[in-house]
């Protein structure tokens, strides 16, 4: 299996306050990776470091063979990162399949002018794009609420949404900051089913973040664990997770 | 894009049809009043420059308080062209010109200004827009500009320092404008514009372009995470907003035979005026605007005969319309008895 993140020696000042610091990852393609940590690890901060929110003071960041670290948000998704996000950011304002839609904005083209005169380009280019977004809602089971706004999903399907409108950036690498954030046990379970699945049908590689021991647990096969912007820990699950320091960091001394 | 959306589209054009040809029928007949008949090109024009302003306010999600400016831009570029040409070229190729010259200037300054103003946001962006406004204002109050055997003449201090042949034409005299212009725009042509701005604007919204502009407006981080190139989205919709802007104000300097800058038709008051007509009509509600800048143009210019009350009246107007679009009682109300014409639709 080729590597599809190699990040390396990442760290990150804000002010006199080192946030990341000498953060070294390696992701298998295919893998499916957690990054764990109390509250304020800096585990989103490498988050923002790896979607190119901020820029690292120092390390380096390589994707599929390709060093982007210096690329912006925008070129760091054209290269294949895709995120969602601890706090949903939809798209409240249009229904959930224009947010599918959204994500698809590199994937097909037309001029501008074809989209204002609505020429016959436009009209095949739009019909593939619907067809391509009502796929992956049906991926989600979620074609049932294409024409619904985005704001008036329940809880659970707003997360489903997000991760729908990331996998149509058709990313090599799927960032899912707290995805079970909020969520009620059945909708974990739900959400651990999705997961696994786009992972099996689409082979995506998957990095997340995750306070819910369970689901890490029964899902991700190797783990970081972040303390005070550091790592505490790295390597398979099982193993991390029966770390004395690991246990430490989460549960403090006795 | 789903039938309702591709239905809504059509009942706006509907709309803006029969009511023209409503007013047309009524013109003909002679049953309307030389009165009214003169506030037919001012209406739409009004309509024009709000669904434009919608676009930036209700579309992109940023607070132009300068779109007089724009159209001051539009109305005076066009209107120079057309005074300068009058007896050169015939009226239909010059009005087209005229239009094109007119809609390239303002396209043109909403991008100069766009380029600093859109790194701004919220309130901070309005203000900077109604200075940018009141600066394109001021500049043509103080211009003089002439043209004699000897070619072009500009000043920006009075008339005399243009050092111009007497036998010359005076093209703008400062803050007495453009005396003379051809009125070439009628009520056909201002519908017609109309329905043409309608077009582009609800063809873009439902665009992959369009889309892209109501992301970065429901959430900036997330459409960068998508892939969305935020600054060339916002320029682009600036830009065409302003370049809508500047078609109302071609039809206003071909509605009317002398062009002045002044703060009622070009300053901050008249930005605020179709600001109104925005917000009445619904944020990112295009047929709302539409609807908005008719009555709200037509009202207090109907109401004249009333005097004292017209203002009056005028604000009370105001405060139901605002009742009548946003209150939640009032939207239960129009979803049971308006459900046909569904203004506010399920996603937009």
């Amino acid at each position: 299996m080729a590597t599809m993140l190699d990040a390396k020696n990442l760290s990150i000042s804000f002010g006199g306050l080192r946030a990341v610091d000498d953060f070294t990852i390696k992701i298998e393609e295919g893998e499916l990776y957690g990054l764990i940590g109390p509250n304020g690890a800096g585990k989103t901060t490498v988050f923002n470091l790896l979607t190119g929110v901020y820029k690292p003071d120092e390390g380096r960041i390589i994707l599929g063979g390709k060093d982007i670290t210096r690329l912006d948000p925008v070129h760091k998704n054209k290269s294949g990162i895709a995120r969602t996000f601890q706090n949903i950011r939809l798209y409240s304002k249009l229904s959930v399949i224009d947010n599918v839609k959204v994500g698809l904005h590199n994937q097909f083209h037309y001029s501008t002018l074809a989209g204002i005169l609505h020429t016959p380009s436009y009209r095949k280019v739009e019909k593939e794009i619907d067809e391509r977004a009502r796929d992956l809602l049906s991926v989600f089971k979620m074609e049932q609420h294409a024409d619904v706004l985005a704001s008036n999903l329940p809880y659970g399907e707003q997360r489903k949404l997000e991760i729908a409108r990331a996998m149509a950036t058709e990313p090599k690498l799927l960032l899912l900051d707290e995805p079970a954030a909020g969520m009620n046990p059945n909708e974990t379970k739900e959400l651990m089913e999705t997961i696994s699945f786009i992972r099996e049908k689409f082979g995506m590689t998957i990095l997340l973040i995750e306070h819910d021991m369970k689901l890490v647990s029964g899902i991700c096969e190797k783990l970081t664990v972040l303390n005070f912007g550091r790592m505490l820990a790295e390597g398979g699950t099982k193993e991390v997770l029966g770390n004395p320091e690991v246990i430490k960091a989460y549960l403090g001394d006795d | 894009m789903t039938m309702k959306k591709i239905q809504d589209k059509y009942i706006t054009y509907g709309m803006v049809v029969i009511a023209y040809v409503l007013c047309e029928i009524l013109m003909r007949t002679g049953i309307m009043s030389s009165h009214i008949k003169g506030l037919l090109v001012p209406m739409c024009y009004y309509a024009i420059v709000a669904v434009g302003l919608n676009l930036c306010v209700g579309i992109l999600g940023e607070l132009s308080l300068g779109h007089a400016g724009f159209m001051c831009v539009g109305a005076y570029t066009s209107a120079l062209f057309s005074f300068a040409m009058e007896d050169v070229i015939p009226t239909v190729p010059r009005f087209i010109m005229a239009l094109i010259i007119g809609v390239a200037f303002s396209t043109l300054f909403g991008f100069l200004i766009g380029i600093p103003v859109l790194r701004l946001k919220g309130d901070y962006l309005a203000i900077v827009t109604l200075a940018f406004g009141e600066i394109i204002k001021n500049i043509f109050n103080a211009v003089y500009l002439g043209i004699d055997d000897a070619g072009l003449h500009i000043s920006l201090k009075d008339m005399s320092s243009m050092g111009m042949d007497p036998s010359g034409k005076i093209l703008i005299n400062g803050a007495q404008g453009i005396t003379g212009t051809p009125s070439d725009a009628n009520f056909t042509i201002a519908a017609f514009l109309l329905l043409a701005s309608l077009f582009v604007v609800q063809n873009l919204i439902n665009s992959r372009d369009g889309r892209a502009i109501m992301a970065i407006r429901d959430n900036r981080i997330a459409a960068e995470s998508n892939g969305i190139n935020i600054t060339k989205y916002k320029m682009f919709a600036f830009t065409i907003s302003a370049a809508i802007a500047g078609t109302a104000g071609v039809l206003f300097s071909h509605n009317i035979s002398t062009l002045t800058a002044t703060s009622q038709y070009f300053g901050y008051n008249a930005s605020i005026l179709i600001l109104v007509y925005v917000v009445l009509g619904g944020i990112g509600n295009i047929r709302g605007s539409v609807i908005a800048a008719v009555i709200l143009y037509l009202l207090p210019e109907l109401l004249r005969g009333l005097s004292d009350y017209r203002m009056l009246i005028y604000s009370i107007v105001l405060i139901v319309m605002m009742l009548f679009n946003w209150a939640p009682k009032a939207r239960e109300f129009r979803e049971k008895h308006f459900a046909f014409l569904n203004k506010r639709k399920e996603a937009r």
